[in-house]
Order: C-alpha cells, then structure tokens, then sequence
C-alpha cells in the first residue's frame, strides 16, 4: 500500500539518474519519456487508491507520525500529482523535437526528471519541512534547467529568479522555525490539531504571514510576482512549459494546503488579505499582458493574472469556491503549458516570438491556429472549454455571497485576456508575416514530438469542457476534504490522536 | 542566552538587508547568505536552548538516561545548511557567469532580458 | 600556485583526506561523522589536489566524471531506500545484518542505513567538485 505513494517519487529519481548517466547517447531522451510515461501509471494507480480509499497516507522507514516523514494523498494531492505527471510526459515528448544535443549532453533529461520529482515531493509530502527539503529539490533543478547552455538573456533572467526565490526560501524557512517554537511539530494533521491550543494566536498570525509572504513569491501573486516576467521567457520552450505549467501551481497548492488545514484560526484576517491579494494580482497581471508584444511575455503576465483566480477561490473559503480554486488549478496547469508549447512551434515556424514581427501561421499551418484557439479560449473563459466552468464556478461564489465588486473583477480580467489572446492570433496568426516567410509545418525537425503533446493536451482541454461533470463532482468531494480535514488527520496520525 | 541569540539574529538580520538593498550583485548575495544564517539561527533558538548531554541513547536502554538536548532543531538546521551550501555555491557561481557574459554585476544595468522600452 | 613543495604535499595531503574520509562516513552511524561530511572531506582532498596540479590531474585522479558519481550515489541512496520492499516494509525502512551474532554481542552490524550514506558521499563528493572544477577551469 505505502509503496503506491512513494512510486510517483522513486520513478522520476531513477529515470533521473539513468537519463543522466546516458546523457552522451540518443537514448537518454527515450529513457525519459519511458520514466515519464510510467510515472504516469503510478500516479493513475494512487489515484485510483485515493478515489477508493480516500485519504492515504505512508510513514517513510516506518516511524510514526508525527515524528517521522509522512506522505499523505488526499484527493487535491493526488489530482496535482496526476496532472503533474500527465504534465511531464507530454513536455517529455515534445523535448524530443524541441532539446538540442548540446542540453542533452549537460543534462537536460536529468535535470527536467529531479524537477517532476520535486514537484510530485510537494504535492504528497506530509509535513512542512519536507515541503521545504521538495521546494528546493525543486528550485536548484528549475535553476539548471533555466540556465542550461544559456547565453545573456537566460543568464539575467536566472540571476533575477535565483534572487527572489531564495529570498522566499528564507522567509519560508524563517517560518518554519517560529512555528516549530509555538507548536513543538511540523507535521500538517498535527499542527492542524496543535495550532488550536495555542493561546498566543496573535503570533500565530504574524508566522502565517510569513508564510503567505513565501508561498506568495513561488506562487506569483502581487506584488511578489517581479521575478516570473524576467525569466520565463528566456529558456527554451520546453522548460517555460514545465515552469509555466507546474511551478507556481505548486505555491497555489501550499497555499491552499496551509491556509486550509494550519492557519484557519482567525480567516477574518488572513483570508482578507489574500482576497486583495488575489484581486490586485488578477488585474495587474492582465494589464502587464496588455503591455507586451511578446508571445512568452504575454502568456507569462497572464499566469499571474490566472493565479489571481485561484487565490480568489482560496481566499472566499466557501465550499463552493474551494471547488472553484481545484478546478481552476487542474485547468490552469493544462491550458497554460499548452499555449507556450504552442509558442514553441511558433518560434520554430516563424523565426521569432516578437508578435508583430511574425505572422502567417494561419494561411500556413492552419492545424497549429485550431490547436491554439483551444487553449486560448479555454484561458479567456470561453463555454464549452474547460476555463469557461473555472471561471463560472469562481465567479458564481463571489455572487453567492454577494460580493459584487470581485465578481466584477473576475469578469472584466476575463475580458481583458481575450483582449491579448486576440493580440497573439491576429499579429502571429492572421497577419501575413512581414518578411514574407512561410511559416509550413515541414520546418519542424521533429514535427510529430511537438505536435502530438500540443494535441493532446489540447483534447483534454476540450474532454473537460465538454463533459465538466465528474471533473465538478471530483473537486466537489476535494473542497469537502480540505474544508473538514478530519479524515486527513485520522490517516496521518491514526485514531490514536 | 535566548534573548543574545535573538539580538544577535536581530544584527544579521540588519545587516543582510543593508548588503541586499546595494545595486552590486555579490553583495546582495553575501546578504542572502547572511540573512539564510539568521533564518538558521531562529530554527535553533526556536527549539529552546537546553544545556544537555547529547540525543544519544546508550546500548540497552529505550530512552535517553539524562537530559539531553532537543534534536529535532539540530537536525532541521543541518538539513537547511546543507541545502543553503548548495543553493549558494549555485547562486555564486551564476553570479559569475553572469558577470563573464553581461560584464557587469550592477543589477540596474542587467536589463538583457528585459529591454528598456524603444521609444 | 606551482611550487614543487605544495605539488609533493598535495598528493599526500590528498591521500590522507581521502582515508580520513573513508572512516568518517564510517563512523557515521553512533557517532559524529556520516557521509556528508566524509564526502566534504574527500572533496577537499581533490580540490587540493586540483589547485596543485591542475584540474586536468584531479580529473583523472577521480577517474569517473564528478557528475556521474553524484548521479550514481543519488542511485545508490535511492537502492538503499528500495531494498526495504524485498522485506514487505515501508520505503527507506533500515535493514540490518548482524554478523558473527552472539547472545551478548551484535557481531559487525551492516545495514541499508550505511549503504544510504555511502550514496549521500559520493552525492556530495560528485556535486562539490562538479561545481568546484568547473569554477576552476573557467577562471
């Protein structure tokens, strides 16, 4: 049973380590793919554990919680780990047509499995220092990856994101400590137990802040989201991919997970805060959009503006828009890897990612202009695709509760991002390209890698949205969890507490 | 002993925010790296500082004998050492690179990736 | 840096961190050592080595790439981890072999505990002089 939970970290660490000692040969790229594509049975197997059993959880080298390291699979946890991996094996393939030889051979393969593993490690881990210990598995692999083989433009946009995030690693570790000092324990179903006992509940807020301050930065949020426009426009588009799809999801996701189950003793403060947090990150992010003419650029402004949403949902704390904010997080991560996959096809195609200074992609490759509406318009809301029921379940809980300033917000963002993701189709898509190029699909190298991640993705866009049910009815029972964590704590610690 | 060592994270806190608000890169690391041992210290007096024998269980026995030390703190602060160890000889050498290639570590002249407006 | 007296020491000085090495990751387990400082000590042996006699030396002292050899212990750790299923416990369980057991001795005790650090050492090992050679090299 256990071992179901420590599978979906084990396989990306071995394939790591193989692709990286056959990092010289053709074949460490199929050596992660294989990892990736296994990785995903694993994490369809916790799932399939999760759905039946509930919430599962494992003491690594079998010491007890919560004085051992425990991980833990609630439903959010496993859907993160699903996605993640669903995640990973379709960049896995499009890295085939999109890595050079010369990142292989420092490692690239390597690099992109640590980073999976870091990111499956903080989606399952049980307490927060080990949130901590995957953070960081996590950044000095995104850090690699960022810098690999870079020339001026990678090296300071790594500069900027090295900088700010260790700065939240600080702050978060900072936290850590004072926390330990109240509570006497890190693991989450115990301080979820401890943090109500303690009578000092002033202090408690003053370290939830500084958790907030750090899970903010890795997630983005205004006014912490400076260093995700310096950098994710500079590495190569299977890596903003990956970054763009998973890293700062898996902020959101702390956030979610300490904001719900530790720091929920006094909402009428934190939860205030971060609803302006939220609604100032949504507009800021889409009128930093606005402002760009650069395909990455553009789609890196509108993550924070989409993270927006999601601390939204967090921050109303009702039912309804916990069940928001899950939802959006699984849309999010597919939509948004999608659209800089697709900009890497462009790139390839076109010869640039300056969109006034490319065009043509419709009169030429018209396959590509359809798979770049899907995401595009499942990013701006529109019915049937999946962004449509995110945004309509996050908008319909603000109204619920009558806040109708946000619920404006929510819209007008909304409109804004089709504002932009017209920019890109008109300017990349429509317009012919002004120097005559002629942007066919032969120009790829490796047509199918990159195109069959981009469809695929592109499908499951379209699968939730048209049949947003079991995805509504999934979140539904997740929210249930996370806002009664009681079945978490009994499988954590046992029915001993 | 508690209230030196907080003074004392008080003074590398001071300090790490002087060296980080400088325009040099290097600087602004020697500050983080300050700051990461100020965050280190605060694990270890946030654990309580007792004055035992070490967390060592002798042969035989199930439990310490004597009083001894909290290890848990010990432990996470090793932990986060030995991360900071590395995520800093990464950073510094980034920060070289990064001066071989852009010829400056003058953050307000690090603007490749993010050209001023052409008017 | 290319004394003939520090390129004599060096070597030594390198041999000698290396053993010393080699019984702190042994001694790990009940007392302080363990296989991140042995494998900072190793370290330090060949960036001594390096700063002697040139990188270009030290590599082929190490004989394997340093990447490789972190690759490897991080395989290494993760095997020590695995081993746990064969005997239906829990990921990184401790598995313990006692040699020569007797009623009122333990005998040599080998364990999955040790095996795990011998992987954290050559992690380390591996990481440090990765990053220390290629600082080297560039300067």
């Amino acid at each position: 049973m256990s071992w179901f939970l420590s599978l979906p970290l084990i396989i990306p660490f071995l394939t790591a380590i193989a692709a990286y000692l056959l990092r010289h040969s053709a074949s460490g790229k199929w050596v992660s793919v294989a990892g990736s594509a296994l990785g995903l049975v694993a994490s369809i197997a916790l799932m399939a554990i999760v759905l039946d059993k509930g919430v599962v959880a494992a003491q690594m080298g079998q010491w007890a919680a919560p004085f051992g390291i425990t991980l833990v699979a609630d439903l959010l946890s496993a859907v993160m780990v699903l996605i993640t991996a669903i995640t990973g094996f379709a960049v896995a393939i499009y890295a085939m047509g999109d890595v050079t030889e010369a990142q292989e051979r420092l490692g690239y393969h390597g690099l992109f499995q640590v980073l999976l593993a870091g990111v499956t490690g903080a989606f399952l881990t049980g307490d927060l220092f080990n949130l901590y210990v995957w953070f960081e598995v996590m950044l000095i692999a995104s850090f690699g990856l960022l810098v690999l083989m870079g020339g001026k433009e990678q090296l300071d946009g790594g500069v900027k994101y090295v900088a700010l995030n260790l700065i939240s690693t600080i702050f978060f570790l900072t936290g850590i400590g004072l926390l330990y000092g109240l509570t006497g324990t890190l693991n989450f179903a115990d301080l979820a137990l401890k943090v109500e006992e303690i009578e000092n509940q002033g202090l408690l807020t003053v370290v939830a802040m500084m958790f907030m301050v750090a899970f903010g930065v890795k997630a983005a949020v205004f006014p912490l989201f400076f260093w995700l426009p310096a950098a994710y426009h500079t590495p190569s588009f299977s890596v903003s991919a990956i970054f763009a799809g998973l890293l700062t999801k898996v902020g959101v996701y702390a956030l979610i997970r300490c904001f719900t189950l530790v720091f929920d003793h006094d909402i009428a403060f934190t939860h205030t805060i971060l609803l302006w947090v939220a609604c100032l990150t949504m507009v800021v992010g889409v009128l930093g959009a606005a402002a760009q003419s650069d395909f990455r650029k553009i789609l890196s402004f509108h993550i924070i503006s989409q993270i927006g949403y999601m601390i939204l949902g967090l921050a109303l704390m009702t039912p309804l828009a916990i069940v928001g904010a899950v939802f959006y997080l699984v849309h999010h991560i597919i939509v948004k890897a999608n659209l800089f996959l697709i900009a890497g096809v462009a790139k390839r195609l076109t010869g640039g990612t300056e969109v006034y200074q490319i065009g043509g992609l419709y009169k030429y490759a018209p396959f590509l202009g359809v798979l770049f509406l899907v995401p595009a318009f499942s990013l701006a809301g529109f019915p049937p695709l999946s962004g449509f029921w995110a945004k309509y379940i996050i908008v319909k809980a603000t109204l619920d509760i009558e806040m109708w300033f946000v619920a404006f917000i929510a819209l007008a963002v909304g409109l804004m991002t089709i504002y932009s993701m017209t920019k890109i189709w008109a300017e990349a898509f429509w317009k012919n390209h002004p120097d005559g190029i002629e942007p066919r699909m032969e120009k790829l190298s490796n047509k199918w890698a990159q195109l069959l991640p981009i469809a695929g993705l592109a499908v499951l866009t379209v699968f939730i949205g048209m049949n947003p049910e079991p995805f509504v009815q999934f979140a539904e029972r997740s929210a249930a969890q996370l806002l009664d964590p009681s079945d978490y704590i009994t499988a954590v610690l046992g029915d001993a507490q | 002993m508690e209230q030196l060592l907080s003074l004392l994270i008080g003074v590398l806190v001071a300090a790490s925010v002087y060296l980080m608000l400088a325009r040099n890169l290097l600087r602004f690391l020697f500050g983080l790296i300050l700051l990461s041992n100020a965050a280190n210290l605060t694990i270890f007096v946030a654990g309580r500082l007792t004055p035992g024998a070490p967390p060592l269980i002798p042969d035989g026995v199930d439990a310490p004998v004597s009083e001894v030390a909290n290890a848990l703190p010990q432990a996470l602060v090793l932990t986060a050492i030995v991360i900071g160890f590395g995520l800093f000889a990464f950073a510094l050498v980034l920060a070289f690179r990064a001066y071989q290639s852009l010829g400056t570590l003058h953050t307000d002249e690090m603007r490749v990736a993010e050209p001023k407006e052409q008017k | 840096m290319n004394s003939v007296i520090l390129r004599a020491g060096a070597r030594l000085l390198a041999l000698l961190l290396v053993i010393f090495s080699i019984y702190m990751l042994l001694r790990g387990h009940n007392a302080p050592g363990g296989g991140f400082i042995g494998g900072l000590i190793a370290a330090t042996g060949f960036v001594v080595f390096a700063i002697a006699c040139g990188t270009e030396d030290a590599r082929r002292a190490l004989r394997f790439d340093p990447g490789s050899i972190a690759g490897a212990g991080l395989g290494i750790a993760l095997l020590a981890g695995i081993i746990a299923a064969i005997f239906g416990d829990n990921f990184f369980t401790g598995q313990w072999l006692f040699i020569n057991e007797t009623e009122d001795d333990k005998g040599i005790p080998l364990s999955t505990v040790l095996v795990f650090d011998i992987g954290v050492y050559l992690v380390v090992l591996g990481a440090v002089l990765s990053i220390t050679f290629a600082l080297e090299e560039s300067v």
